[in-house]
């Protein structure tokens, strides 16, 4: 089956899944993302890659810290930046993704960043955009949150070069989240050896062995020596009923403590998409602590952003 | 009026008939094969030299849409549509706004349907008052209106009492049940089978046990009840093995499958390809291989379209909040010859399971060209390759997942009563 995010010569038309690429795309991402990393520190923090284009953020699902990074990301690329935040305006018109989406083509929008909260959104309007606009999934339901999995592994790469010779544990509600779909991909494409998932069975995908993963129930078992501990987000809907009992029973199975913590190995990292539920999925000693790059991912993330931009819009390095 | 079908391949798995014969029609009715009646002059003739003359099919779940859904297919562009497909007798699902449950309204779709005359309609009666799940429908007054049979479409009785009540009442009068087996809760919010391809593409799924768990539910009310039990669109192998089971045990079930699970996997879904939403979800491999097993040893009787057109926006929306269905009342002929030739059986067994046995799950007098029976007939090229284009389906719905794929199996007449409803267009 084609694929439906690269070009037919093999080089990326959209962005909208880690499943799928190939691994030379992604180191491709993570080496031009170095490149823009220095460019935040620069006294004029603006490259000139994407001037004279138009970056839309279509936004159905509400979000700050992912749309704002994006913008960040467009707008230091010279950018002009459009948001549009879908959920509260037209969708409650009865106007469907495809009439906002043809809106914007017709205002001439060169690329389309895209959130929703049902799995494949993105690939809908990848399929019904003119060729010369690209689309970047910004998280689609459970399906995939590509830039949050790239800026994942970028943050390892920096602080555990050697890929090929990593334990990772990812923890929590890998059953409703994108961002554990988008990691456990990008892990497995740049050869990680030992990917784990951590969770009760109710927060777990059926056949979740089949993406290439290591499955524990007991979080101790599944953090003894890992390098890298991948926290996931717990959202509060799900932290009582039919799928766990309390938040309180949650954190003391499968939340991340300092004695948990000490499983791993002395130099682990610990990671976290955010935003946190401090105290339910983490506590704030390690969240906090010396071990935790939870803020650089976030300032990694707009240099991963930059970096998709750029190579969709056929430029370079910074 | 007498019409004459000649030097065609019969082929009427009632009779056990596989032979060039020609085919004598008077008044709508068979009046001969293979010698003429004393004294039959044809009015007209067709040629059939190289053509099957089968018997009209028979679908067990066609949605006609209407009352109510007129955006998304009418009652004519439907009925055109199964005469395109050569089907002559349908059952038509409740599902339909308002729904099948009063007398009145399946009197006034039979009527209207009537007045088309492209195909017998053979409603189903909702079982429950708006298909609800919790009060009976009046089903004496309904059977004697029209309908067949009685059934939920795809709405659930969420309580076991209620449902025993209905298989009781129903058996009280020997009507069928045509009910699917689905575990209401295990199956809500679901979207695609829950395997590996909803766990990578982050869609909620329906487990196979959602089947097996309702399956086992009625068939146990069955056996308790007396009640005729057609189970509808089964999806599963462990579903396939229930049903064998309970044959064996000697229950009166029967059962069917869409043409689109005979085909279709899980993986078909693709990249969110919305015409792979269906409903029972479409399932592993395993399961699809144990459904053709299963329609080949007899345990599935019959093959249905599950036809549901809908209008081409609910299926341009993300793949969960597309509309379940298919548009397939067109392809059934196609789709039953490619199982059979997939599993090396005859012409014969393939057009049973679209003509007498789901004749005699609907007990309807349809499916057979024995002398004397009305006269429909499907005359068709089944070699024959067609690319099924969007442009070309009469169907208001184009939502089919076979779209731009070549099928072998051409229509080229269907007549209803002896009248021609659909002639293939010549190109010259």
């Amino acid at each position: 089956m084609h694929n439906p995010q690269l070009h037919s010569d093999g080089r990326l038309k959209h962005l909208l899944s880690i499943e799928g690429l190939p691994k030379r795309i992604l180191n491709d991402i993570l080496d031009t993302a170095e490149t823009f990393v220095g460019v935040a520190e620069r006294e004029v923090k603006k490259v000139p890659l994407l001037r004279g284009k138009t970056v839309c953020n279509i936004f159905f699902e509400n979000s700050t810290r992912t749309r704002t990074t994006f913008e960040i990301a467009a707008k230091r690329l010279s950018a002009d930046v459009l948001n549009l935040n879908v959920s509260t305006s037209s969708q409650s018109k009865g106007e469907t993704i495809l009439d906002t989406v043809n809106n914007l083509i017709a205002m001439h929008a060169d690329m389309f960043v895209v959130r929703h909260n049902q799995s494949g959104a993105a690939h809908l309007i990848a399929q019904h955009v003119p060729d010369h606009i690209s689309v970047i999934n910004a998280g689609d339901g459970r399906h995939a949150h590509p830039t949050q999995g790239l800026l994942d592994v970028f943050t390892i790469r920096k602080y555990k070069p050697d890929m090929h010779n990593l334990r990772i544990a990812i923890v929590g509600d890998v059953l409703h989240s994108r961002v554990a779909r988008s990691e456990i991909h990008a892990l497995t494409t740049l050869g990680v050896p030992e990917v784990r998932v951590i969770a009760p069975k109710t927060l777990l995908p059926t056949d979740v062995e089949k993406l290439g993963v290591h499955v524990f129930h007991d979080m101790r078992a599944g953090l003894k020596d890992v390098d890298v501990v991948m926290m996931l987000r717990l959202q509060n809907e799900r932290m009582s009923g039919a799928m766990l009992p309390s938040p309180q029973e949650y954190f003391k199975t499968y939340g991340l403590t300092q004695e948990k913590l000490h499983l791993a190995k002395p130099d682990a990292i610990v990671m976290h998409p955010g935003p946190m539920n401090r105290g339910v999925e983490i506590d704030s000693s390690v969240a906090d602590g010396m071990q935790s790059v939870i803020l650089p991912q976030v300032t990694y993330g707009i240099a991963v952003r930059m970096a998709v931009m750029a190579i969709l819009a056929g430029g370079g390095q910074a | 009026m007498k019409l004459l079908i000649q030097h065609g391949r019969v082929i009427d798995p009632a009779n056990q008939m596989d032979a060039i014969l020609d085919v004598y029609i008077a008044d709508g009715k068979i009046a001969g094969i293979g010698n003429a009646p004393a004294g039959f002059k044809a009015d007209s003739t067709i040629n059939a030299t190289g053509l099957v003359v089968a018997p009209g099919l028979v679908d067990l779940s066609v949605r006609l849409r209407e009352p109510g859904f007129e955006y998304k297919a009418t009652l004519n562009s439907e009925l055109q549509a199964a005469a395109a497909g050569g089907v002559t007798s349908l059952a038509c699902p409740p599902d339909t706004e308002p729904t099948l449950d009063e007398p009145g309204l399946v009197e006034m779709l039979k009527y209207r349907a009537k007045k088309l005359n492209l195909a017998h309609v053979y409603p189903l009666g909702a079982l429950t008052r708006q298909l609800e799940g919790k009060s009976l429908t009046e089903m004496c007054e309904l059977t004697e209106a029209g309908c067949v049979g009685f059934t939920q479409a795809d709405y659930p009785i969420v309580d076991t009492q209620v449902l025993w009540r209905a298989f009781e009442y129903a058996a009280t009068f020997g009507y069928t049940l045509f009910l699917r087996a689905e575990d209401p809760y295990l199956a809500h919010g679901g979207v695609a089978h829950d395997g590996e391809v909803a766990s990578r593409l982050g869609l909620k799924g329906i487990p196979a046990a959602a089947e097996s768990l309702a399956l086992a539910t009625r068939l146990r009310i069955a056996k308790e009840t007396g009640t005729r039990l057609h189970i509808a669109r089964l999806s599963t192998a462990e579903g396939v093995e229930l049903v064998r089971q309970a044959k064996q045990q000697g229950l009166a079930v029967t059962a069917d499958v869409s043409a689109q699970h005979l085909h279709l996997t899980e993986m078909d879904i693709g990249y969110f390809n919305t015409m792979m939403h269906l409903r029972p979800p479409l399932r592993t491999q395993r399961d699809q291989f144990a459904l053709c097993e299963g329609l080949k040893d007899g345990t599935i009787d019959a093959i249905c379209s599950d036809h549901s057109p809908v209008d081409d926006d609910a299926k341009l929306v993300p793949f969960a909040e597309a509309e379940a269905g298919a548009s397939a009342v067109e392809l059934l002929l196609p789709l039953a010859l490619k199982w059979a030739s997939q599993q090396k059986l005859s012409l014969t067994d393939a057009i049973a399971s679209i003509t007498l046995k789901p004749a005699s799950i609907m007990g309807v007098p349809a499916g057979t060209l024995s002398v004397n029976a009305c006269a429909d007939i499907v005359i068709f090229d089944a070699d024959e390759y067609w690319k099924v284009e969007a442009s070309h389906l009469k169907s208001q719905g184009k939502n089919t997942p076979f779209l731009n794929l070549e099928l072998a199996g051409k229509v080229h007449y269907t007549l209803v009563e002896g009248i021609i409803t659909y002639q293939q267009h010549s190109s010259n």
